[in-house]
């Protein structure tokens, strides 16, 4: 079992199946997201105390989700490479920061977008917000140890530790509007109840399915780059540039 | 033990590590990470009076008297109230009945606000949900 899972994600492996899942990410992406987009501003409808400005909701929780989901990702990735050494995983998980960086920038954009209006700030120090902005800090952190080193294998682990104390954010940021009082309201959708109507919650689902096929395939296209970079001195990645074996 | 379950009892102290820490911060911070006191914390003396502080809760129905940009209205969490003047532009969703936040201080007994921001919940619906679901109230 071992044998068979360290082969599948060897590199050179990785590689070549890769470039085949790649499209079937980005099309369901596509579809997705424009059937959210169509469902979000023309089917759903307008709130009763805030109006048209809840759709920006449609934008920001996917995006806030994916921060978290992301970073999940990252440091379980971490977690894997230096439990079982395996390099792809390395791979997957420095890749990932900055697109999980770009959620949480996007989630805290479109927070404060949205906060001017309805609360009557730009942005508040409580809980949930302030937990955020630290995630976003935290994706930085991971970037610039990860490149702070010369020796991959030093930046695969230190980053990789990194990654894994973070971790206790993540329920920090999901529970802080539970735990403590804030400005930021409580969850709209958990697994017990959906307190929003119905065709405004398939539009939140649509962009978060597309959120997260888009996350798929940017993993992907940047793996297969930083798999090309790492594997440079390698028989096959040598082969495949110059088409020969010299 | 093999070096692959060192490995583990490593990232397994790690996560171990980061929670007791994160234990003990919001354990020594207490109540100073809520964003507001409630009208029956400052009530109770919990807030620090003297000094600006917020103070969220409900706008008391039939409270609001506006002259101009000066206003005063009740907040309340149902059990204990607070009168608030406030000189300035009140945010979209402000009402009666909604939940806010304000900053400011006690002065005699009256909340002086600096800043008066709008809550809302976690429920979203069209206006004739919310018509339909208050007509239903009412009956």
């Amino acid at each position: 079992m071992w044998k068979w899972i360290q082969a599948f994600a060897s590199p050179q492996n990785f590689y070549q199946s890769s470039e085949k899942i790649i499209p079937w990410l980005m099309v369901p992406f596509i579809l997705l997201s424009l059937a959210g987009l169509y469902w979000g501003l023309v089917v759903s409808p307008a709130d009763y105390q805030q109006g048209d400005s809840v759709r920006i909701m449609f934008v920001h929780v996917p995006a806030a989700w994916m921060s978290l989901f992301v970073y999940v990702v990252m440091a379980v990735a971490g977690g894997i490479g230096l439990i079982w050494q395996i390099k792809l995983a390395f791979v997957v998980a420095k890749v990932s920061a900055p697109i999980g960086a770009a959620f949480t920038f996007l989630a805290l954009i479109t927070g404060s977008i949205w906060g001017k209006p309805m609360w009557g700030t730009w942005w508040a120090w409580d809980a949930r917000l302030t937990s955020e902005l630290i995630l976003l800090f935290l994706y930085l952190a991971y970037m610039s140890l990860n490149n702070a080193f010369d020796n991959p294998k030093t930046a695969n682990k230190a980053s990789a530790i990194l990654a894994i104390v973070g971790l206790v954010n993540i329920p920090i940021i999901y529970y802080s509007v539970e735990w403590w009082n804030s400005l930021h309201q409580g969850s709209s959708v958990s697994v017990s109840k959906v307190s929003m109507q119905i065709d405004m919650f398939i539009a939140l689902m649509l962009i978060s399915f597309a959120f997260k096929f888009l996350y798929g395939a940017l993993v992907l296209m940047r793996s297969r780059d930083e798999v090309l970079v790492r594997e440079q001195n390698s028989r096959w990645v040598r082969m495949l540039i110059t088409g020969s074996e010299k | 033990m093999t070096k692959r379950q060192n490995r583990m009892v490593f990232v397994g102290l790690l996560i171990a590590g980061a929670i007791l820490a994160v234990t003990l911060l919001f354990q020594a911070l207490g109540t100073n990470s809520n964003y507001f006191y409630s009208p029956t914390e400052v009530a109770q003396g919990k807030a620090p009076v003297g000094r600006s502080f917020r103070l969220g809760g409900l706008v008391t129905v039939g409270s609001f008297k506006r002259e101009d940009l000066k206003s005063t209205f009740e907040v309340t969490d149902n059990k204990n109230k607070f009168t608030i003047q406030y000189t300035g532009i009140l945010p979209d969703l402000f009402r009666e009945g909604q939940g806010i936040i304000t900053t400011g201080s006690l002065v005699d007994g009256i909340f002086v606000a600096t800043e008066v921001l709008a809550k809302h919940d976690e429920n979203y619906m069209p206006p004739e949900v919310a018509d339909a679901l208050e007509k239903a109230k009412e009956k």
